[in-house]
């Protein structure tokens, strides 16, 4: 019964001890360690990491045990600590040109500077079941570590991104360096988005947003809503140096290092009345090794620069406010399961009302006549 | 029910109201600029709280940027303090303010509410903060945000009374029962956030203060005390409120907003008060309802 939801702070309490209860599973179970979640979980931090919108692994291990494995969840509770933490400041742009790259591929070229580098990937593997792991699991986790064999000479350091050697033939559009008195890029936690919105702060939207909100639109992108012919110029992926410059110094200095995955594709453009034909960019950068989503990222990005490109807007990925507003998985989340919360003031209104409506339609149709009432009845048979 | 209030122990681990200070400036001035004109919506930086999206993040931001040391609190979800997202904020607050919160509407000086303004009228000093999931009224109409905020700018409601005048053509009166659309102060279109059209007369020109906060969407907005605030309407279709037309089966009220109980699975109702620090303070002064006393009372009280 509805009333249900009163009563207050027993019923949660409970409620939340049985989800602990839940959480922990069959105690015959050894629980599970952050050490074995960021380890052998790795793709699962990453996604909570990236759309967590916060770097620290540890942190999204721990909320992925929390959450009992909802990723959506996990990366809820990431942003929530997100936004108690201090702002130090800013770091400077990452390099990824500088990265030390353990995956690079492209698909515009056979050969390139640097070479094709394929890392870890899924691509290639046959999609079938391992139960050899199965076992293992059911051993205790005992067995050799599974071991990759090491190359004979380091890789080329000098590994030029795809776009460059585009751009320094003018075949693609250039993407120039902000002019010094710019104004630094905006900050999406920082201020609310408002429209049109600018280049970084879509790509600031996109980069936090929903995988699977971000796959299913650049996959529309592909089957012709907005389509723009996309071919991935590059994606590459590995640790980048992040530095900063604080303020008593005066120089850059390095904190650490993230892993990024960073995906640029190039995309046809026959030219417009002002601008000659030319390929143009769509960008994606994601925390960790997320290639997918940096994929999909790029094309929505590439999608939303229809007006900048002077393009007919046909498919939803072009439309900015339906994009950026839909993609953030946080605030889609709670504003659809808040409908469970109680509603029942406002459907009280709705249910006065609808008596009310269909009390005076049917004393109108009562004051209808009876040839009329036969006729209605008539069609409706005909309309079922 | 709390008589005196009681002040728990703060969590050390998070500032006074669980904001930074820095945000709550941000929040305050937001709130000044809402403040100084009235129904317009201000963006503003919001972030994310520890409850999710569309379930009160925007209220519960204004509140923690607005409540200090000597407030005592209020919270309200469909006009109940026992409802759960209401218990589970006014707990948040307990832990992270550390203030007195209060069941009592008099006492309480800022009210958190969600889809109900209190059948008690408010007295100046108050703050009564809303929780809003959508704060642009036009946004079922005109769903492009840069849209609505051109049609705000040029005040071009046309597009709202032509749909009102839809509702007429179609039903033969306004079918808009609550979250009903009105205009403050002779300028601004506002969302009323989604109380029922019964609670609108009361914005106008109240007393207490009241702000609007949307978190998901990040507006806020503010109704200043003695403001004019109109349903929209037309001459010849004036606006009417329209409640259960019976008496609270507890206390008797006979002007109070009601819920409907169901029973049993025979068509068996009660209706009571679904402001319950209202009802419980007439049934104290001693008013009594047809089913007053009766086990059905437990239902509606949910103690069943």
């Amino acid at each position: 019964m509805y009333v249900a939801v009163k009563g207050g702070e027993t019923a949660i309490a409970n409620a939340h001890a049985f989800q602990a209860e839940q959480r922990r599973g069959d105690a015959a179970q050894a629980p599970l360690t952050l050490g074995q979640i960021e380890q052998q979980l790795g793709l699962a931090v990453d996604r909570v990491m990236g759309e967590g919108a916060l770097y620290d692994r540890g942190l999204a291990a721990l909320a992925i045990k929390q959450a009992r494995g909802d990723l959506v969840e996990a990366a809820f509770l990431v942003r929530a600590y997100r936004t108690t933490l201090p702002r130090f400041g800013y770091s400077l742009p990452v390099d990824t040109a500088r990265m030390t790259v353990l995956r690079r591929v492209s698909a515009t070229y056979k050969d390139l500077p640097g070479g094709q580098v394929l890392g870890p990937t899924f691509d290639y593997s046959h999609r079938m079941l391992d139960f050899a792991l199965a076992a293992d699991a059911g051993e205790g986790g005992g067995g050799e570590a599974p071991g990759a064999p090491l190359a004979e000479a380091p890789l080329d350091p000098a590994m030029p991104h795809v776009t460059a050697l585009l751009d320094s033939e003018g075949l693609i559009q250039p993407e120039p360096p902000a002019e010094p008195d710019a104004p630094p890029p905006g900050d999406i936690t920082r201020d609310p988005l408002l429209f049109p919105a600018p280049r970084d702060l879509r790509l600031q939207s996109l980069a936090r947003g929903d995988e699977g909100f971000l796959l299913a639109l650049g996959y529309s992108v592909q089957r012709g809503y907005g389509g723009s012919h996309p071919f991935v110029g590059e994606i590459r992926q590995g640790p980048v140096a992040v530095e900063i410059v604080p303020e008593e110094l005066g120089f850059a200095i390095d904190i650490g290092d993230i892993d990024l995955t960073e995906c640029e594709m190039v995309n046809q453009f026959k030219g417009s009345r002002l601008r000659p034909p030319q390929f143009t960019r769509g960008y994606g950068l994601v925390f960790g090794w997320s290639e997918r989503k940096a994929m999909a990222m790029s094309l929505v990005d590439r999608a939303l620069r229809a007006g900048e490109l002077g393009e007919e807007r046909r498919g939803p990925a072009q439309d900015e406010e339906f994009v950026l507003y839909h993609a953030d998985n946080v605030e889609g989340a709670g504003f659809v399961t808040h409908l469970k919360l109680p509603h029942y003031v406002d459907f009280q209104s709705e249910l006065e009302l609808i008596r009310r409506l269909r009390a005076e339609a049917e004393a109108r149709l009562a004051r209808a006549s009876a040839e009329e009432r036969a006729a209605a009845d008539a069609f409706a048979t005909a309309a079922v | 029910m709390d008589t005196l209030p009681a002040r728990p122990a703060t969590d050390p681990g998070y500032n006074f109201g669980y904001l930074d200070e820095q945000t709550k400036r941000m929040i305050r001035r937001a709130l000044l600029k809402a403040v100084a004109i009235p129904g317009y919506q201000v963006p503003f930086g919001s972030r994310e709280m520890p409850l999710p999206y569309g379930w009160g993040t925007g209220g519960i931001q204004i509140t923690a940027s607005i409540i200090g040391p000597a407030d005592t609190l209020k919270v309200i979800d469909q006009g109940a303090d026992d409802t759960t997202n209401a218990v589970s904020i006014r707990r948040f607050f307990a832990r992270v303010a550390g203030v007195a919160t209060t069941e009592r509407t008099a006492v309480a000086t800022i009210i958190q509410t969600r889809h109900r303004i209190p059948e008690r009228p408010l007295s100046a000093g108050q703050i009564l903060v809303y929780q809003v999931p959508q704060p642009e009224p036009l946004r079922q109409l005109e769903p492009r945000e840069a849209e609505a905020r051109k049609m705000h700018a040029l005040a071009d409601y046309g597009l709202m009374h032509v749909k009102l005048y839809e509702d007429i053509a179609r039903f033969g009166r306004i079918a808009t029962s609550y979250n009903y659309p009105v205009m403050v102060n002779g300028r601004y279109l506002m969302a009323p956030s989604p109380i029922p059209a019964f609670d609108n007369p009361k914005m106008h020109r109240m007393a207490a203060l009241q702000l609007f906060g949307a978190g998901r969407e990040k507006r806020i907005y503010a109704v200043p005390p003695h403001t004019e605030v109109q349903s929209l309407d037309f001459d010849d279709h004036p606006f009417k409120v329209w409640r259960a037309d019976r008496c609270c089966d507890l206390c008797g009220a006979p002007d109070s907003y009601l819920d409907e109980v169901v029973t049993d699975d025979k068509g068996g109702r009660m209706f009571v008060c679904s402001d319950t620090d209202h009802c419980a303070e007439r049934r104290g002064a001693g008013h009594r309802g047809p089913l007053a006393g009766h086990a059905l009372q437990e239902i509606a009280e949910g103690k069943s």
